[in-house]
């Protein structure tokens, strides 16, 4: 059964620098970082020491309070470096790979004849248990919850992001075998939600065992949160589990040969980036083995609207698919917003010409364009959120920490990638993901 | 790169230099002038083109064609009424020289306490009064004597503004509450029938009434000649200075709806409550005024595009927007048709529905919700 959600509203970014449909190399990492940070409320419990040996597979971290819940290195190697910042939180476990490729054998199996627990056990121990996130709140999921349901979005509309017709297109196996697998953690079904223009394309409109849905419409269509609420909105006190498709190929993978393969076509864009295309590369490879940008750019880990910023010499995370290079715009210039015609800069709003050329692609850069204000126009954040919400209430409601209100508009339906458009359109200049990131944090805090 | 500048001393406007505590008024004259170098630091790396100074220059921009029509309608006004024969830039000339200081005192008050209260809350200065600056003089009759200006643009921006918290906080329209402060401080000033039109040195003042004023007194026979539908339409009547040409309305409309700075729902929704009250009275006796007249005469229609659109201090919800506008219009007839003493209902009915307009989209929000829970109970 398939059903098409139409969406109107919301924006794509004409922004420069989409990746060719081609790799270009694939990085075989001298070092690899596991990053606890990734994952929304993980408080790690560290199982190795600097020395150790490993081998992809092997376990390096726990959680605390659900042991059973296991970290693994995606190399063979040894454990070279355990980086620690303030107060000693844990930020990082380096280790050095031996390009001999050992990984543990977790035995291939069929997914259909697991239990629930089996499942779970076998995603627990592999290492693959992160990759699945809870909603509300986003956070990591736990095994013994059972979820209402489980999307999965197999496409992504954010601005640049990879093309997952051509990152997991040779992968469509690993990813039946993966919705197999995440169908027995759930006796809601799996929600599989394909891009309504490449439908009869997709490496993907064939998977069995899943509730098939077609989405067209602009960002954030491809958002699995406005998917959703499209769908199931979720009601006070359910949990639904959505997983990104990089992890449910991952998981296939797990499911079909037994050894945890990490390894993703990784989207080098951007209006920086000298020759945008893909890179092979495992999750914690050194952000310096795959782009090595100039002064004043600005790397990011994700897509240019709810990515987050990487250090030259830092490491990319567990889900990282894309890397985009912007400029810093730290240029000033004079009496700009008086000016009729900017015609580098892409405004969404009439109030500029952008509308003359609609095809054109901008080299945009991280200037804010303005100063921070209060909010005035407030229209522009329901134009461009396709939820039954009304966004600048939420937001307000987020400012002011009010529990009640934020349940009543909708707080656990979103996360901040969700209403990252706004971020992007509001000519107040404020930074909404963060207010509403504020707001899920109180939630958590308070309901917990 | 010329940013990088390395002694340890602050520069002149900097926190802790020698003018630092003025950093405020000098940041606000730096930004004014460019679009600043910052960088988005958390959430979105790029940045829409748009802030809320183009937005502001947006409105501006729309009112200019009223204010220039005013300047020449001033001019034109005292010419016809003393027949002084002026030509078109005569007229258009002496308006300008009797108008500009109107402008110069709006902006001059208004920025001045906008300045100094930023520079108390420690934040930029927003450029929410460029646009009150300009609509303050366009809603007063010309005759407005400039200490009462400044007065009111004093009493409108520190109470109708600055003590809720400055631009996108306030609750009420500050170019309208300069406009109702003035009416109900001086009424012997600013009504009456020798305000509207200015008179020139050494003669003594002619009556000149608003068109208004003559359709509430004599009913629709009265707007005949200088005062017919044509000319309402045109503009070239006494009135306050922005608020006589349909024409010069009509331009900015456009472009506000088509830059969508301003809603199109309020305004039509406001038109449509004017025009069916206005059609009540008319069907039901209370006067001999055609509804259409309604919509030209006064300053309805200024009222409409300009104030009542005001994305602050209008209601926020789309559905909210179109009752917002529609009790607006509808308001600002009945205090027209069943208010003797007050010939202009739209400052009122538009500051009634600004004090409303929060309670409006509480209710739209809250039937929106319990439709939500009920569809997600039913899923």
């Amino acid at each position: 059964m398939s059903s098409n959600i139409e969406l109107k509203k919301g924006l794509d970014i004409p922004v420069k620098g989409a990746a060719d449909r081609k790799v270009l190399r694939k990085v075989e990492p001298g070092l690899v970082a596991l990053k606890p940070t990734d994952f929304k409320g993980l408080v790690p419990r560290l199982l190795v020491r600097e020395g150790d040996p490993v081998a992809a597979g092997s376990p390096v971290l726990a959680d605390k309070d659900r042991p059973e819940i296991l970290f693994t290195s995606p190399v063979s190697g040894t454990v070279k470096e355990i980086v620690r910042g303030e107060k000693r939180k844990l930020l990082a476990v380096v280790i050095e790979s031996d390009g001999k490729g050992a990984s543990v054998d977790f035995g291939a199996c069929n997914p259909v004849a697991l239990s629930r627990d089996e499942a779970a056990g076998l995603l627990c121990k592999s290492g693959l248990w992160g990759g699945i996130i809870s909603r509300p709140y986003g956070v990591m999921a736990s095994p013994d919850v059972k979820p209402k349901a489980i999307f999965i979005s197999a496409f992504s509309t954010a601005p640049l992001a990879p093309d997952t017709d051509f990152t997991l297109g040779a992968d469509a196996e690993a990813v039946q075998a993966g919705v197999r697998l995440l169908s027995r953690l759930t006796d809601g079904g799996v929600h599989l939600c394909l891009d309504a223009k490449t439908y009869s394309k997709s490496p993907f409109h064939k998977i069995e065992g899943a509730i098939v849905h077609t989405v067209s419409g602009p960002h954030p269509a491809g958002n699995v949160g406005v998917q959703i609420s499209h769908i199931s909105p979720i009601r006070k006190g359910e949990t639904v589990w959505t997983v990104p498709i990089l992890v449910v190929a991952a998981i296939g993978r797990l499911v079909l040969t037994g050894k945890l393969q990490l390894s993703r076509k990784i989207a080098v864009t951007g209006p920086a980036a000298e020759e945008p295309a893909y890179v092979e590369a495992l999750p914690g490879t050194p952000v310096s083995e795959i782009v090595k940008p100039g002064e004043g750019i600005r790397i990011v880990g994700g897509d240019i609207l709810s990515g987050e910023i990487l250090a030259a010499d830092g490491h990319i995370g567990f889900f990282t698919d894309q890397i985009t290079l912007l400029r810093e715009g730290t240029e000033k210039e004079l009496l700009g917003w008086a000016k009729p015609f900017r015609p580098k800069l892409f405004s969404s709003s009439p109030c500029y010409f952008s509308w003359l050329t609609p095809s054109k692609k901008y080299d945009m850069d991280t200037n804010l364009h303005g100063g921070p204000r209060a909010f005035v126009e407030t229209k522009c954040f329901s134009d461009v959120t396709p939820m039954d919400i009304f966004p600048i209430y939420l937001i307000k409601a987020c400012l002011a920490g009010e529990i009640d209100k934020m349940e009543k508009f909708g707080i656990y339906e979103v996360l901040p990638e969700d209403l990252a458009l706004c971020d992007y359109v509001d000519p107040s200049k404020n930074d909404i993901q963060a207010i509403i990131a504020s707001g899920i944090d109180l939630m958590i805090k308070e309901m917990a | 790169m010329a940013e990088e500048n390395n002694t340890p001393r602050p520069g002149l406007f900097e926190k802790g230099g020698k003018l630092g505590w003025l950093h405020s008024t000098a940041d606000a004259f730096e930004t004014f002038l460019h679009v600043p170098g910052t960088v988005t630091r958390r959430g979105a790396h790029v940045r829409d083109a748009i802030d809320l100074k183009r937005v502001m220059i947006i409105v501006v921009i729309a009112l200019v064609p009223a204010a220039l029509f005013g300047m020449w309608n001033t001019g034109y006004q005292t010419s016809t009424l003393y027949g002084l024969g002026w030509g078109f830039w005569m007229c258009f000339w002496k308006g300008l020289l009797k108008t500009l200081p109107l402008f110069i005192v709006s902006y001059a008050v208004g920025l001045a306490i906008e300045f100094a209260s930023s520079q108390i809350r420690d934040e930029e200065v927003n450029e929410g009064y460029l646009v009150t600056g300009m609509l303050i003089p366009l809603i007063v009759p010309v005759d407005v004597p400039l200490w009462m200006l400044a007065i009111a643009v004093a009493f409108a921006v520190i109470f109708g503004k600055e003590v809720f918290g400055g631009t996108g906080m306030n609750i009420w329209n500050p170019a309208l509450l300069a406009r109702a402060f003035l009416f109900f401080s001086y009424p012997s000033k600013m009504s009456g029938s020798e305000v509207w039109i200015h008179a020139p040195k050494g003669v003594d003042a002619v009556s000149g009434a608003t068109p208004l004023a003559v359709a509430g007194e004599g009913g629709v026979s009265a707007l005949s000649g200088d005062l017919s539908l044509w000319h309402l339409f045109l503009g070239d009547i006494p009135g306050s200075v922005g608020e006589t040409s349909a024409i010069a309305i009509l331009i900015g409309a456009v472009i506000l709806i088509w830059t969508g700075v301003a809603s199109w729902k309020i305004m039509v929704s406001s038109v449509a409550g004017a025009f069916l009250v206005g059609w009540l009275g008319c069907i039901g006796g209370v006067t001999d005024v055609p509804a259409w007249y309604q919509l030209v005469l006064g300053g309805f229609l200024f009222g409409t595009v300009f104030m009542a659109t005001d994305p602050v201090t209008s209601a926020q919800t789309e559905a909210g927007k179109w009752i917002y506008g529609f009790l607006v219009g509808a308001l600002a007839i009945t205090v027209r048709l069943f208010n003797p003493g007050y010939a202009e209902g739209m400052m009122l009915a538009i500051l009634l529905m600004n004090t409303f307009a929060p309670l409006i989209d509480h209710c739209v929000v809250s039937v929106s919700i319990s439709r939500r829970e009920k569809k997600i109970r039913t899923a």
